[in-house]
């Protein structure tokens, strides 16, 4: 399945302007820690690092444990200095990496 | 345990002093949103924090996506759904003129797939199925639940209104004894709603996941402690049927949010 994804970066704002920037990721984040139907151990599957940049720079990350739960949203501020792409990246337990991105507008 | 045969007990003692046939006033009737706590609320008003968008979203991808052996995608059809699609939902369950039955969105979608784009149906409960219900239904937001006009529907309606009003299962419960009798009451500690279905397919925080009003009807079967009707059976249907008729005049939610 394709990454489902949902980011939310104000497109024009004033520099030195605190903006929020939100990110909704559809995952299972499945614990493996739960027994599936036939009794046998669903495997963990969680994101293990989120990743945030701003102008190539990272500028946020975090590391997920199995405790958060499914379709896991991540809000945070950042301070808007210049215009650029703030790319969003986050792995999985699979190695996986996948990718989101939304531009800024600084006047 | 024993408490909840004694639960059992008052609101069977509830429901035959009370009749449940009686349902719910006009005045009273309240969608599951107001009896969710704020924070709930929130989570569903807001569209950039409410999960049940990411399967809109992909619902949107799966509407411009050719599938079948006719290669066509639902937008080959139908065009743009934010225009055809919009109050569909609303008026679902409604007659199938192939079949001669009602027919629910989510056997509507698989009974195009079959006949337009000759693919497989989708699995019950299966994300894409649940991606592109949950996408066409949410073109409906915030239009009400049109009065029932189809005639042909009536016996089914009935049907499914005998089946809200039938006790099941060991514990010996009918939907109307908890969802007509005691709403606004609480089971364990949740608040027990009017059972309306405007918010269809909603993500539920227990789910971890959206999910059919289908689904919801056999968790309560179970609840009960009665065998539910499998995924697509008549009675679910018809048992929606009845549902729409009785939260008629309120909006359409999807995607709502419920605890």
């Amino acid at each position: 399945m394709t990454a489902r994804a949902l980011v939310n970066v104000p497109k024009a704002v004033k520099q030195g302007e605190v903006v929020e920037i939100k990110a909704m990721i559809a995952h299972p984040m499945e614990t493996g820690y739960r027994v599936g139907p036939n009794g046998t151990n669903i495997p963990r599957d969680i994101i293990r690092r989120f990743a945030c940049s701003y102008g190539g720079e990272e500028v946020f990350w975090a590391d997920l444990y199995p405790a958060v739960s499914a379709n896991p949203f991540i809000a945070f501020t950042l301070v808007a200095s210049t215009s650029g792409t703030i790319a969003f990246t986050w792995t999985d337990d699979a190695g996986e990496t996948q990718t989101a991105s939304a531009e800024i507008t600084v006047s | 345990m024993r408490a909840l045969w004694g639960l059992a007990g008052v609101v069977g003692a509830l429901t035959c002093s009370m009749v449940a046939a009686a349902g719910i006033k006009d005045g009273e009737k309240r969608s599951g949103f107001d009896f969710m706590t704020r924070e709930t609320q929130a989570l569903q008003a807001d569209d950039m924090a409410n999960p049940g968008m990411l399967w809109v979203l992909q619902g949107e991808q799966l509407w411009h996506q050719a599938e079948g052996k006719a290669e066509i995608a639902c937008a080959g059809c139908h065009g743009e759904a934010s225009q055809t699609m919009r109050g569909v939902a609303a008026r679902y369950p409604a007659y199938d003129e192939a079949t001669g039955r009602p027919t629910d969105l989510v056997g509507r979608i698989n009974s195009c797939r079959a006949a337009r784009q000759e693919a497989e149906p989708l699995a019950p409960e299966s994300d894409a199925l649940l991606a592109l219900t949950t996408y066409v239904a949410h073109q409906s937001r915030g239009m009400p639940i049109p009065p029932a006009t189809d005639a042909r529907l009536a016996p089914f309606r009935d049907n499914g209104r005998r089946l809200f009003q039938s006790r099941i299962g060991q514990l010996d419960l009918s939907c109307a004894s908890c969802h007509h009798t005691n709403w606004g009451k609480r089971l364990g500690g949740s608040v027990i709603p009017q059972a309306h279905p405007n918010g269809y397919p909603l993500y539920r925080l227990e789910w971890q996941g959206v999910g059919s009003l289908q689904r919801r009807l056999r968790n309560c079967m179970v609840g009960v402690r009665a065998e539910p009707f499998a995924f697509g059976a008549p009675e679910l249907v018809e048992l929606e049927l009845y549902l729409m008729e009785q939260a008629q005049g309120l909006p359409i939610e999807t995607p709502a949010v419920r605890p």
